[in-house]
């Protein structure tokens, strides 16, 4: 068994990591702390969900969120995606594993990933609105957040929602606040099969490394850690038992990064858009001071009262 | 061309010096809620594009209020425009001369205008100006519902809506350019600006940069 996260003190103790630790901040540029905090990291372990949802009651519980009643449509995934609300959402997938001939239970607990590259934070033009922690953690800074829905759009994993009551964007904050405070997300918290772990990156690896181990004895010969490189790792992470087809997992992305078109609006496009507006306005300025205003002169004028008066000018 | 190139309103008053009403109050009004929206459109579109540009949202009433007051401006701008459409296409179709002006340039730019042949109610670059803003429009209204969320959101995909926030700012920099483009036609050629003010332009500017317009107002006799 991984060692639980112990229960913390009960007296008030200083946030660990704050404001001073942003090594990114949106429509900003920062100077990032000397010093980088220790990683952190959550990580899932899908072979040991057992889809009792007590992360996703945990989730609701800590941060005082309140899901609309829904319908029930034949599929445990409830609500059916993931809302302002709820930030975090157990994926059910019925898998046939031709090799085996096993039905397979696939149960991925959806949320945001916390990657190292984020995309929502890239194509945030509200400065401050989202924020990245020396330690990973990304978070949504809501006084901040204008609503415009930027943020979905630079998401590789579709995960930040709008809410219909105050029209900002909400997602898994890793439970930022209680991090802060030594403590472990509340969903990792509620897990009663410590399918969801938390410590430092480099623990949680090895922790993986030990899991995979495992399920390799049991015969899933692609068991693996989803730690994506192509948007430079992430700081929840998957154990699969699949892990060379993340996409049979409720269409976990197989190879996620930051969408091109996303980078070229956030790019080039930028620098090249507000230089061709300075260049239109320069030309005009030198064209005025080259070849001078065009003026109508006394001749004209005559011309057209001789034209006006049925005189040829 | 045997159709005089006049518009609804256009006349001339004989005179020292001789006045021609250019504008009619109805596109003057039209034309100016056009450019307020245009203006304010490209400082709200402005300080979302760009982080640099973000303080702009100052004027709008912060930043959740210029996200959403953008997208009405550009409601109001595109009906406002469609009139200048109905009104204006007619005399902006190409013509042959249009080519030849084009062509030549090098005098429209040095401001030698006895090079070039005598332009009706719009030279080739004001058409170019009409047509390349009634085109980028279209673009900006279409892709711009894409990603007006509030109302539009369930309709699209992320992905869709990735092209279409692209191709809105893309889009939105060129009218921009278009749009120096035309003020500075406006101020660049003296007299201009009282077109679109008092709806009134000298005989002598017309005879200059609008001969064969002069002309024909004088020959259909719109005294």
């Amino acid at each position: 068994m991984f060692t639980p996260v112990p229960n913390p003190t009960t007296k008030p103790v200083p946030a660990k990591f704050g404001e001073q630790d942003l090594i990114r901040r949106s429509a900003s540029s920062i100077t990032p702390p000397a010093k980088r905090q220790t990683e952190v990291a959550k990580l899932i372990d899908v072979s040991k969900c057992i889809g009792c949802k007590a992360c996703q009651v945990a989730c609701l519980e800590w941060n005082n969120l309140t899901e609309d009643v829904g319908v029930n449509t034949g599929v445990y995934d409830n609500p059916h995606d993931l809302t302002e609300n709820t930030w975090t959402l157990m994926r059910y997938t019925e898998y046939e594993n031709a090799e085996s001939g096993n039905l397979e239970w696939l149960i991925r607990k959806d949320g945001c990933m916390h990657c190292e590259d984020p995309g929502c934070l890239k194509a945030c033009p509200a400065p401050g609105a989202i924020v990245q922690y020396s330690n990973g953690i990304v978070d949504f800074v809501h006084d901040k957040c204008i609503g415009c829905g930027y943020c979905i759009k630079g998401c590789p994993f579709n995960i930040p929602r709008i809410s219909k009551a105050d029209s900002k964007a909400y997602k898994c904050t890793l439970c930022v606040d209680r991090v802060a405070v030594g403590q472990g997300p509340a969903c990792q918290k509620a897990c009663p099969t410590q399918a969801i772990v938390f410590g430092t990156k480099d623990e949680m690896k090895q922790w993986a490394d030990h899991r995979i181990k495992d399920l390799k004895s049991r015969g899933f010969k692609n068991a693996g850690l989803y730690d994506p490189p192509g948007v430079g790792g992430t700081h929840v992470m998957y154990v699969l038992q699949h892990a060379d087809k993340p996409q049979i997992y409720a269409s976990l992305p197989n190879n996620p990064s930051i969408s091109p078109i996303v980078e070229l609006w956030k790019g080039a496009t930028k620098y090249a858009g507000l230089a061709a507006i300075g260049a239109f306005a320069a030309i005009g300025f030198l064209h005025q001071i080259v070849v001078g205003p065009n003026r109508v002169s006394r001749e004209d004028e005559e011309n057209a009262e001789r034209l006006t008066e049925g005189k040829s000018p | 061309m045997s159709k005089p190139e006049i518009e609804a309103g256009d006349s001339v008053h004989p005179g020292n010096p001789v006045i021609v009403d250019r504008y009619t109050v109805a596109a003057r009004i039209n034309h100016w809620v056009t450019a307020i929206s245009l203006v304010l459109l490209a400082l709200s579109g402005l300080a979302l594009f760009s982080p640099a540009l973000y303080f702009l949202t100052g004027l709008f009433g912060g930043g959740q209020l210029t996200r959403i007051i953008h997208p009405w401006i550009g409601v109001v701008l595109f009906l406002s425009f469609m009139g200048l459409f109905f009104r204006f296409f007619r005399l902006n179709l190409w013509e042959r001369t249009d080519s030849v002006w084009m062509a030549r340039l090098r005098a429209v730019l040095a401001g030698d205008e006895n090079k070039l042949p005598e332009v009706g109610k719009y030279n080739a670059g004001q058409k170019m100006v009409f047509w390349s803003m009634s085109l980028l429009i279209l673009v900006l209204i279409t892709s711009g519902i894409v990603i007006w969320d509030q109302y539009f959101g369930p309709y699209f995909t992320i992905e869709q809506k990735r092209i279409a926030v692209l191709i809105h700012s893309v889009t939105a920099i060129v009218a921009i350019c278009v749009w120096i483009v035309h003020v500075y036609a406006a101020i660049w050629v003296r007299g201009t600006i009282g077109a679109m003010t008092r709806g009134q332009v000298t005989g002598g500017w017309a005879w200059r940069h609008h001969r064969k317009w002069l002309r024909d107002l004088v020959t259909t006799g719109k005294h």
